[in-house]
């Protein structure tokens, strides 16, 4: 039943896509506005480019959220959603899935293009994609307790930022940390574990507490 | 309600129709007192009493992206009933959507939108519908397959509670009505 719901909202990105490239274009526009701006001093454009990349990606995923529960919202299939015969857990987790799939992972698979502009070395993009990976899911998890929290509300889109931004804060430091200590020759491995960690912890919270509040928004 | 039985909710606008149907499938948290299926609190069985029932709200839970198909394949996928091509098409065509099967939602009418809301009743195997203004958008005949529906699903020792301004004039006598006041 889980690989419904993630049929159905990848179908549904699908026959949107416009909304999913939008994400994607957001995200390398952003990212490759800094190169321009600064200008070709390779060694400053290195040094700032674990943080470009992954404040990009946060904001890119914030573009997105809004849409996670708003649309099944407006057209009465959330009702029908909450209503199903299985754990909302499991209804929020195939949606979270399906969110990260076409939100965050083509930003993930992009950004070792956009890394180049930054002069980074293959070993350090290397980092870059491992920490896109491990951190974006934690990205749509938080996200997704702020879309659902914010459901119906006016001018949702500016609270989810407010409420969302704050609690990427680790995610942004530890993955931005990690790339930040490969380029410095150092070994990256313990941001690693610390994003993963995140993953796991915000892979078994977030869907509990994306439930309730979607229980509640729903009221 | 026990097996068989017909309840019809009526009531002027803002009498709480909705409401009344919110709180009986589990939406919506009743301020006072508490709903019981088979002397069970539903709140304490959660999930086992979505699988009893089948509520139908105001808006028909339409995706407009995906076609007549696939709304009617999801929404029986997520309700856990496996639905075969021969099931799917004999559904569409009780509510009248033959030929209309690969058609996206959104340019279907609204009565048909409901109509494809609707296909969901053909296959399910709950035993208690909640229907609200369930009759809305629809032309004659689809008044009439929705009350034949409704009448099979009595037939086999289901039951309906449907809030509804237009009388659904069931040839079962069963039927009871709740009138609503402010």
């Amino acid at each position: 039943m889980l690989s419904w719901i993630v049929w159905r909202d990848l179908m549904l990105a699908w026959r949107r896509r416009a909304d999913a490239l939008s994400t994607l274009f957001f995200f390398v526009i952003v990212v490759s506005l800094f190169p321009l701006g600064i200008g070709p001093e390779a060694e400053l454009l290195r040094s700032i480019a674990p943080g470009v990349v992954w404040v990009a990606a946060l904001l890119a995923s914030m573009l997105s959220l809004g849409r996670l529960f708003e649309n099944d919202y407006q057209d009465g299939t959330l009702e029908q959603l909450l209503l199903t015969p299985q754990p909302l857990y499991l209804v929020v987790l195939g949606k979270v899935a399906a969110h990260w799939l076409t939100s965050e992972v083509p930003l993930v698979c992009i950004a070792p293009l956009l890394g180049v502009q930054f002069g980074l070395s293959n070993e350090t993009l290397k980092i870059l994609v491992i920490s896109l990976v491990l951190g974006t899911p934690v990205l749509s998890f938080i996200g997704s307790i702020g879309a659902a929290l914010t459901l119906g509300l006016r001018s949702s889109s500016v609270l989810i930022s407010i409420l969302v931004l704050p609690l990427y804060v680790p995610v942004l430091i530890f993955g931005a940390g990690a790339v930040e200590a490969s380029i410095m020759g150092l070994n990256p491995s313990s941001h690693i574990y610390l994003l993963s960690s995140l993953t796991v912890l915000s892979l078994i919270f977030a869907p509990w507490g994306t439930a309730a509040a979607l229980r509640i928004s729903i009221e | 309600m026990t097996p068989g039985s017909f309840l019809q909710v009526t009531g002027a606008n803002g009498s709480g129709k909705t409401s009344l149907l919110r709180i009986l499938c589990g939406l919506l948290t009743p301020s006072e007192g508490r709903i019981n299926w088979e002397g069970a609190n539903i709140r304490s069985l959660g999930e086992d009493y979505f699988t009893q029932i089948t509520y139908f709200g105001h808006r028909p839970g339409v995706k407009d992206e995906l076609t007549t198909v696939e709304n009617l394949r999801v929404a029986a996928g997520l309700s856990g009933i496996a639905l075969s091509k021969q099931k799917t098409a004999e559904a569409l065509e009780r509510v009248g959507l033959a030929g209309r099967e690969s058609v996206p939602a959104r340019l279907l009418s609204e009565g048909q939108r409901r109509r494809v809301s609707l296909a969901r009743l053909a296959i399910c195997s709950t035993r208690l519908w909640l229907l609200d203004e369930v009759l809305t958008a629809l032309d004659k005949t689809g008044v009439a397959f929705v009350r034949s529906l409704i009448e099979e699903h009595l037939a086999d020792g289901g039951m309906a509670i449907v809030a509804t301004h237009q009388d659904l004039e069931l040839s079962r006598g069963l039927a009871k009505r709740l009138e609503l006041t402010t």
